[in-house]
């Protein structure tokens, strides 16, 4: 891949939150590791998702990519340009380039804005379009784009449906020409039907506009449908990334398989034969990560070697970057999770050896499922 | 006789200078002990109503009524004065809720919050009542239990509060238990593992459950019936594999459409239902769901669309459904072939 076709390249992005405390003086007594050194390149035209339950940092990350937070280190490359070190006037213009697609539509439209200044607010800003007509044709297309009656531009936002909502989120987005569109959380506030119209709208769009998407979510299906690569984040950092298919098919860390295994599938047949990895406790706080991998205090496979002490570089393994020092022995089925340390639970019924791949491999087994 | 039959419950909220709205409209299902029945729907659907109902929970005010029945193990839930409602609620019928810091007390510590229902209803107090609280959150997966009874809500992480909640719904051990969108506000992992522990319950002590969730993939693998809502009505009942199998109402099968699979590749495209949930008719002018309908007649809006009830005991309120597929013809009975639309011989009508 020729450094032409990438457009965002990430490189050891950290960002840590100090902890304060006092009432004069503030004290630091420590960082919120939100991010902690995360490596990531977009091919341009492809969608990027990146999974993670809550509190894993991928908002933050989104964020961060964006300069909407600031990083505490690493390098943003976006089509060449270093955005940390960019003179605040140029990163304006460059925001142009990259928008953003929030989560819940109704707090990220200002209800007292009717649609047409919620439009023409950034062609303003970066001075697209010389007068009122011709902001307003820009304005007209983007509206047809997302598939919106022309007459809501003197509408405001609470007479809409969350989902014509989420599409003036949309056109807000898409009105300024962008390359790169972040969308945290696209669809997770609205209804099944809904969904799916902005899912395939968001699909539409990337096929016209040849936009670049970075989909954070955790909806794992929602991501999958809509991804090329995918990442998933574990409290700061990729644990594991590698096209979506293959992600799903082979998931080679534990916690991707955990994860795998615990959304539930719209099917009976599936949900009653699979295995499901049920992982014990919660998410440890990220002010006080634990050390080595930091996944191994709740991962059914952890070992007494390495996992505590060592922490796991992501690192190639058949077209996958996984980042565990066991990847091969576990996918092999050589190890086998155990009770001891964090602890498994699986499902009651299963009094089988389990398999080690936790949802059904895309083969005859799988057909027959789908049946 | 079920433990639990719902009939024809409908509940209407009027308000001063605003339209009346009907927010469940003549729903009956029935629970048996030991059986998880699910109802689904989208937001607005009248799910959550119906539970509330059921229940006893909804705001008293002059503008809300409530018709028909809800009778459990004989008794008429909806017919009840409070203090006898009192009485059953929290140690025969007991309720989890989606989001449990909301349904939890944030000053009173969670030990004080459980033993609270083991006072009311087992009279049990002091030393013993404790021990029974700390026995139940180890039941529930609470590690440490001891010291988590004297913690506060807040101290506790999402998933540890949804247990310390359903540790307080079972702790009479309940007949039936509804659970209103349990694990919407929890991760997948979490959630994973509260449908567990409720599965778990379900098949040890025989509770029933009803489990209200919009989530399909939740009621395929929990639920032994589900009734599929849309704006208060029931539009279809089934059992759990045929329902996905062979989803006979429109909507059903638009739902099952339009969910992302974990299983399924990139970029097939979804069908996703037209136009929203504001896009409804009144049942009383025809079908609630034409206006989005795909398989739309004109005798969708005649008139609302009687239930049909088919030989194998499955029920849907559509004049046009979706044929069952050819295919399987060793399933499907002889008389039940696809493209039928009109009254099939061994289908019965039942007007409402």
């Amino acid at each position: 891949m020729t450094d032409n076709e990438i457009l965002v390249e990430v490189r050891d992005l950290k960002v840590h939150f100090p902890i304060k405390r006092g009432v004069l003086f503030d004290r630091t007594i420590g960082h919120v590791k939100a991010v902690d050194g995360v490596d990531l390149r977009i091919p341009r035209g492809k969608t990027y998702g990146l999974v993670g339950e809550s509190g894993c940092g991928k908002s933050t990350l989104g964020r961060a990519l964006l300069q909407l937070t600031a990083p505490t280190g690493g390098e943003v490359v976006f089509d060449g340009v270093e955005l940390t070190t960019l003179p605040p006037a140029r990163l304006r213009a460059m925001r142009r380039r990259m928008q953003m697609i929030f989560q819940d539509p109704m707090s990220s439209l200002d209800p007292r804005q009717n649609v047409e200044s919620i439009l023409t607010e950034g062609l303003q800003t970066h001075g697209i379009g010389g007068n009122r007509d011709e902001r307003r044709a820009i304005i007209g297309a983007a509206l047809d784009k997302v598939g919106l009656p022309r007459w809501a531009l003197s509408r405001y936002p609470h007479e809409f449906s969350g989902g014509q909502r989420q599409r003036i989120g949309i056109a807000r987005a898409v009105v300024l020409g962008p390359e790169l569109i972040v969308a945290d959380e696209p669809v997770s506030a609205l209804d099944v039907s809904i969904q799916a119209q902005v899912v395939n709208l968001l699909d539409e769009l990337q096929e016209s506009l040849g936009l670049t998407y970075l989909v954070i979510a955790h909806d794992l299906a929602v991501v999958r449908h809509i991804s090329d690569i995918v990442g998933v984040m574990y409290l700061g950092a990729l644990v594991e990334e590698a096209p979506s298919d293959r992600l799903y098919t082979e998931p080679l860390h534990p916690y991707t398989r955990a994860l795998m295994s615990a959304v539930p599938v719209p099917d009976p047949d599936v949900e009653d034969r699979r295995e499901r990895i049920l992982l014990a406790g919660d998410l440890p706080s990220p002010a006080n990560p634990p050390a080595g991998c930091r996944f191994h205090t709740r991962c059914p496979w952890a070992q007494p070697t390495r996992c505590a002490d060592e922490r796991p570089v992501l690192r190639d393994i058949g077209g996958s970057r996984v980042a565990c020092h066991w990847a091969e022995q576990i996918a092999s089925g050589e190890l086998r999770p155990g009770h001891a340390g964090a602890g498994a639970t699986r499902a009651s019924d299963g009094d089988a050896v389990p398999e080690p791949v936790s949802i059904p491999a895309p083969t005859a087994k799988a057909d027959s499922a789908d049946g | 006789m079920a433990l639990l039959e719902v009939d024809d419950l409908s509940v209407t909220f009027a308000r001063r200078g605003q339209r009346t709205v009907r927010a469940v409209d003549g729903v009956s299902f029935s629970v048996d002990t030991g059986e998880v029945v699910g109802l689904v729907g989208e937001s607005g659907c009248g799910k959550s109503v119906t539970s509330m109902a059921i229940m006893g929970l909804l705001p008293r005010h002059p503008g809300t009524r409530i018709g028909g029945k809800a009778v459990f193990d004989g008794t008429d839930l909806l017919g009840l004065d409070d203090r006898a409602r009192r009485d059953i609620r929290g140690r025969d019928v007991a309720m989890i809720f989606q989001d449990p810091l909301s349904s939890l007390n944030p000053v009173i510590p969670i030990g004080l919050q459980v033993t609270e229902v083991l006072a009311r209803h087992r009279g049990m107090t002091g030393g013993a009542a404790r021990r029974e609280a700390a026995g139940l959150l180890d039941r529930v997966g609470i590690p440490d239990p001891n010291r988590r009874l004297k913690e506060y809500p807040h101290q506790l992480s999402g998933g540890m509060r949804q247990r310390a909640l359903i540790a307080m719904a079972v702790a009479c051990r309940p007949r039936l238990l509804i659970a209103d969108e349990p694990t919407t506000a929890l991760d997948v992992t979490i959630q994973a593992q509260i449908l567990e522990l409720l599965k778990e319950l379900v098949h040890d002590s025989g509770t029933a459950l009803v489990m209200i969730t919009h989530d399909l993939g939740v009621v395929a693998g929990m639920c032994d019936s589900i009734n599929v809502l849309y704006a208060g009505r029931v539009v279809e009942t089934a059992r759990r594999r045929p329902l996905f199998r062979e989803p006979r109402h429109p909507y059903t099968a638009g739902l099952l459409g339009s969910v992302p699979r974990l299983d399924s590749g990139r970029g097939e495209p979804l069908n996703p239902i037209p136009g929203s949930v504001r896009d409804v008719l009144s049942w009383s002018e025809g079908c609630a769901f034409a206006p989005r309908c795909s398989r739309r007649v004109d005798a969708c809006l005649d008139e609302t669309p009687p239930l049909v009830r088919t030989y194998d005991g499955r029920t849907y309120r559509c004049v046009d459904p979706v044929p069952l597929p050819g295919a399987v013809p060793a399933q499907a009975g002889p008389a039940d072939q696809p493209g039928a639309s009109s009254p099939e011989p061994n289908e019965e009508k039942t007007r409402d």
